[in-house]
């Protein structure tokens, strides 16, 4: 069986996770922060719509209060919310300089075929292919933390860590149809709040650094200065 | 028969390229608010280039002497492997896509050589940025090649869009990253914006052209004849490949005319494609174009990549 | 059941009430009110769950049993009696301009919400409201981390947000594989993540997802229990925030999150039958001991040297888990209460220590024993008990760990052996001038209610002197559970 023999709305639940990597990889090249925080965006819809698209094919309608609460969530309000913060703060102009993007990118298709050598046994098991993409929300999430990993602005930082984000509740979609209605909704609350915290932290951290370079941030260390 | 319409195929290839170059500045000048000239005004230009004497630098060789031919020869043998209206012809089975990359390579490898063959500073320059970019893009192409062998089991082009036509319409991950992939590389090879401009002759940013500037006469009028195939080969590779509906699958006058109807369509609606990046986008700095590729590559990669972890059962 | 109810419902209503009071001594007072209730509460469950077995409530979300309700109780007395030395600690700190009225406000309101996170962790019956409720444990501290406002504290909070959080993100992919293994044997069900479901269930879960979804789930709760090399954020986030913060993050939340990974390693030694859980437990446990114990003697900062005495515990604690043996994890739960007593008790004296001397750094601090003997005493008791002095319930639960190694792995024992020896120099080493030194000129003593160090350290002392029969009969439940068999 491949993937031929899929509905189309199966194969466009494919598709769409191929588009969501693309994103973390989009994400992992951009210098700018505005853009990087509209790719985020975009990751959020299309993810959105991924979900929506299994409540459809799975015909369980709690899934789709789930796609709403991604889409307002990660499509609208945190992006939303760090476009203004980064507005605000000036940072708009501000171009990080990537280290190798070539490099970087290299070793993010590392981690895609790393989390599928990681979730083949997995996807061995059933004989859906659709399980196929859990390879794929692995590789999202890994890809997270590999932004992270090189940027220095906290901004970046955030989006890396929603996009983690993304990447487990992608793997919730996929793998399970969704996690239980009370874990999503608390999950949700959780990257609410941890949003809005992010928020007051940028305060925080502008007031006491005077920038958003969180590689400034090193007052703390083993080492005695 | 089928030989024969392979044969005519391959001139309707051949003799509607320059077509498809002035179709593509038309759109471009309309784009940018100018006053186009008329879609068969590069005709015009050849057949003058044709007439003029070549004028050949005294240290040129040999090689300075053969590179249009061979340019020209190898673009022309390519063509006749691309099914363009219509697959199963015999010209198709004789070789396959990879061929068609080495066709491509030796064509190059003889301009460059050709470039260098004077011995002047731009001609050594062009050579060096053309073998540059296509290192960089030629396993980007082949990537996007496999990927697309991976699928349909074939590296055979007229069998690959047949296997595409078979399977209907299915929406894999893997060919819309490699149509992007070739769609990036396609613009790297034939020289257009944002990689290098077909239109300047400014020393610090032309590539092909610096290669090509010692040519004059008859000779230029190959070389620029063999761009224009080139052009149009990677335009119907990438409609023909991920957009084959249409095509002809036997030699019926009416499934021919539809396939050439077809193609039109799509070519046209490609070059409106091209045109706008091309208004859209400026020239990269030359130092960018390595980012530029390895985008490229990436997104090919990740094609193959979403073909082995999502389309295939394990 | 209506004692746990209860028990979620007192913190809740504390963190409502406690964020519209602006009075910072009356908030104070009402917060140890809240806590006193919630005490009462988990000890009425205890009771009821020693005398009646293991309670499910009727819509399946809450689950205790015997290993659950002494964390609970433990929880709910560090709870207690560190919010009594908060009290007139934070209005000191308020005194010395440190902290305004309305931070004060944020910190008892999280104070609340930290402890209704907790105990949301240890009663839920859902693995996945467990994450979510660690998650929201490091949502309410990690702006009490950083209360003092400082760069320092800043950058300390920053880091255990960015830190913690991607850690238990990758709990939540577990998790995740968790709700997939158990839907592939009983379908898609709102109750594939009930842990008694799962545990009914454990022998039919599919073993190489399982042992897939184990290296998450420890790789993220780790991260929260301060397992090298996920620790680097503990030592910032414990020697940056306010101490009474300290001592519930050392004495509660590594806790927890060890308990969350223990849960987790029932369900996969019940799914692969083999011991792999516990080789890896054992492996990050003894890892985290011997890094923390070597970084011990680095330390300038009195709460980071404590804060790494707490990797080493928790590493310890770990490591006798991941050992199974019943005598391994009799001594494991032992030890994870003595520990927390004696943590908690030191941070409180430390916090006092640091206010007398106006510093945390070490060498800066002496003579504590002639300016206040309390205090100077106090140091000196808790250090001797977590060093694992004789009399002391610590010593008493390390020498029950190195029985069980002895058991089952002799040839770790040296390393363990050597690893509490380094501890013990690298304490002593830096508490003896501190408390003996000579004094620093112009240093006073400050009010200082020591009541709760005493109570503390008092139960650790009785505790290794006797273990209690019912306590006993609660570990040896406890341990039955986990086990599977009794120690003795």
């Amino acid at each position: 069986m491949d993937i031929t023999q899929l509905s189309h709305y199966q194969q466009a639940i494919m598709l769409l996770a191929a588009m969501i990597v693309l994103t973390s990889f989009l994400m992992l090249g951009q210098s700018r922060l505005l853009r990087l925080v509209s790719i985020f965006s975009v990751q959020g819809v299309l993810l959105a719509i991924t979900t929506a698209l299994a409540a459809d094919v799975l015909n369980s309608p709690h899934l789709y209060i789930s796609a709403l609460l991604t889409l307002s969530l990660k499509g609208i309000f945190i992006p939303f919310m760090l476009h203004r913060l980064v507005v605000n703060m000036g940072l708009h102009r501000d171009m990080e300089t990537l280290k190798n993007p070539a490099r970087v990118m290299m070793g993010g298709t590392g981690l895609v075929v790393f989390s599928y050598y990681v979730c083949l046994p997995i996807i061995k098991l059933s004989p859906l292919i659709t399980l196929n993409t859990i390879a794929i929300s692995m590789a999202v999430v890994l890809l997270g933390m590999l932004l992270m990993i090189t940027r220095r602005q906290a901004v970046a930082h955030v989006v890396g860590f929603m996009s983690i984000e993304n990447g487990l509740f992608f793997a919730a979609v996929v793998s399970t149809y969704g996690m239980p209605m009370v874990v999503e909704l608390g999950i949700a609350f959780d990257v609410l709040v941890a949003a809005i915290l992010f928020g007051v932290f940028f305060f925080h951290i502008r007031t006491s650094i005077d920038s958003l370079d969180v590689d400034q941030l090193n007052r703390l260390s083993e080492v005695e200065k | 028969m089928a030989w024969l319409l392979a044969l005519l195929q391959t001139l309707l290839f051949i003799s509607s390229a320059p077509l498809l170059a002035g179709w593509l500045k038309k759109v471009k000048c309309r784009l940018q608010n100018r006053r186009a000239p008329s879609i068969f005004q590069p005709y015009r230009d050849l057949r003058k280039l044709w007439k003029k004497e070549p004028i050949i630098a005294h240290p040129a060789s040999w090689i300075f002497k053969a590179a249009p031919y061979v340019v020209l020869s190898t673009t022309v043998l390519t063509a006749s492997i691309i099914p363009l209206i219509a697959v199963n012809l015999p010209t198709a089975k004789i070789a396959d896509v990879v061929v068609l990359i080495g066709f491509f390579a030796l064509g190059r490898f003889f301009l460059a050589l050709a470039g260098m063959d004077i011995g002047t500073a731009f001609g050594g320059m062009g050579s060096s940025r053309e073998m540059t970019v296509s290192s960089l893009a030629e396993p980007a192409m082949l990537m996007a090649v496999f990927t697309l062998a991976m699928s349909a089991s074939t590296t055979n082009l007229s069998e690959a869009m047949k296997y595409v036509l078979d399977t209907g319409l299915v929406l894999r991950p893997s060919f819309i990253f490699a149509m992007l992939g070739l769609m990036l590389v396609a613009v790297a090879e034939t020289g257009r914006i944002p990689v290098d401009n077909p239109t300047t002759h400014l020393e610090l940013t032309m590539i092909h052209e610096a290669m090509i500037l010692e040519y004059s006469g008859r000779y230029l009028g190959m070389i620029e004849w063999a761009s224009q195939i080139k052009l149009m080969i990677y335009g119907v590779l990438i409609a023909n490949i991920f957009f084959p509906w249409g095509i002809a699958q036997e030699f019926t006058l009416e499934a021919l005319g539809v396939g050439a109807m077809a193609l039109t369509f799509k070519l046209v609606v490609l070059t409106v494609l091209l045109s706008l990046t091309e208004v859209i986008f400026a020239k990269m700095r030359v130092f960018r174009v390595q980012e530029y590729l390895s985008f490229a590559y990436l997104l090919t990669l990740l094609g193959m990549l979403s073909h082995i972890i999502l389309e295939v059962q394990h | 059941m209506i004692a746990a109810y209860l028990l979620l419902f007192i913190p809740l209503a504390g963190m409502l009430i406690l964020s519209w009071v602006n009075d910072s001594h009356q908030a104070g007072r009402i917060n140890i009110r809240f806590n006193t209730v919630a005490l009462i509460a988990s000890l009425w469950l205890a009771v009821n769950v020693l005398l009646q077995g293991p309670i499910l409530s009727n819509t399946q979300m809450i689950y205790i049993d015997s290993f659950n309700v002494y964390l609970i109780a433990l929880t709910a007395f560090v709870g207690l009696t560190t919010s009594i030395f908060s009290g007139p600690y934070m209005a000191h700190e308020q005194e010395l301009g440190k902290v305004g009225k309305k931070r004060l406000r944020l910190y008892y309101t999280m104070y609340q919400g930290f402890m209704l996170a907790m105990y949301l962790v240890l009663t839920t019956n859902n693995m996945g409201v467990m994450w979510v409720a660690m998650e929201g444990a490091t949502l309410a501290t990690v702006l009490l981390v950083s209360l003092y406002r400082t760069p320092e504290s800043v950058e300390a909070a920053w880091k255990y947000f960015i830190l913690c959080g991607v850690g238990i993100a990758q709990a939540l992919f577990g998790t995740v594989l968790l709700y997939f293994a158990s839907e592939q044997i009983q379908g898609i069900q709102e109750n594939a993540l009930l842990w008694t479901v799962l545990y009914k269930n454990a022998n039919l879960l599919n073993p190489s997802v399982m042992s897939i979804a184990f290296v998450f789930l420890l790789v993220g709760y780790g991260t929260k229990i301060g397992l090298v090399p996920l620790h680097n954020w503990l030592p910032d986030a414990h020697s940056e925030g306010p101490t009474p913060m300290s001592a519930i993050l050392s004495g509660l939340l590594l806790n927890d999150a060890l308990y969350a990974v223990v849960r987790c390693k029932m369900l996969v030694d019940g799914s692969l039958g083999n011991h792999q859980a516990g080789n890896l437990m054992m492996g990050f446990g003894l890892l985290s001991f011997l890094v923390a114990v070597l970084f011990l003697h680095r330390q300038h900062d009195i709460k980071r040297l404590f804060s790494y005495s707490s990797i080493e515990h928790m590493g310890l604690m770990t490591f006798a888990f991941g050992i199974g043996s019943p005598w391994a994890t009799f001594a494991a739960l032992f030890h994870m209460t003595t520990h927390s007593l004696t943590k908690s008790a030191i941070f409180v004296t430390v916090g006092y220590a640091s206010q007398l001397a106006k510093t945390q750094r070490m060498e800066k601090i002496r003579g504590l024993i002639h300016t206040q003997p309390a205090i100077g005493w106090g140091l000196l008791m808790g250090t001797v008990a977590i060093a694992g002095f004789p009399p002391f319930g610590v010593f008493a639960s390390e020498f029950l760990v190195l029985i069980a190694t002895m058991d089952d792995y002799p040839w770790l024992t040296p390393l363990l052996l050597l690893g509490i020896g380094i501890a013990f120099a690298g304490l002593f080493r830096q508490i003896q001038p501190m408390v003996y030194g000579d004094v620093p000129q112009g240093q006073l003593p400050i009010k200082a209610n020591l009541w709760p160090v005493m109570i503390h350290l008092g139960i650790v002392l009785c505790l290794g002197l006797a273990i209690p029969s019912f306590l006993g009969n609660w570990f040896n439940q406890a341990t039955q559970l986990i086990s599977g068999k009794l120690p003795l």
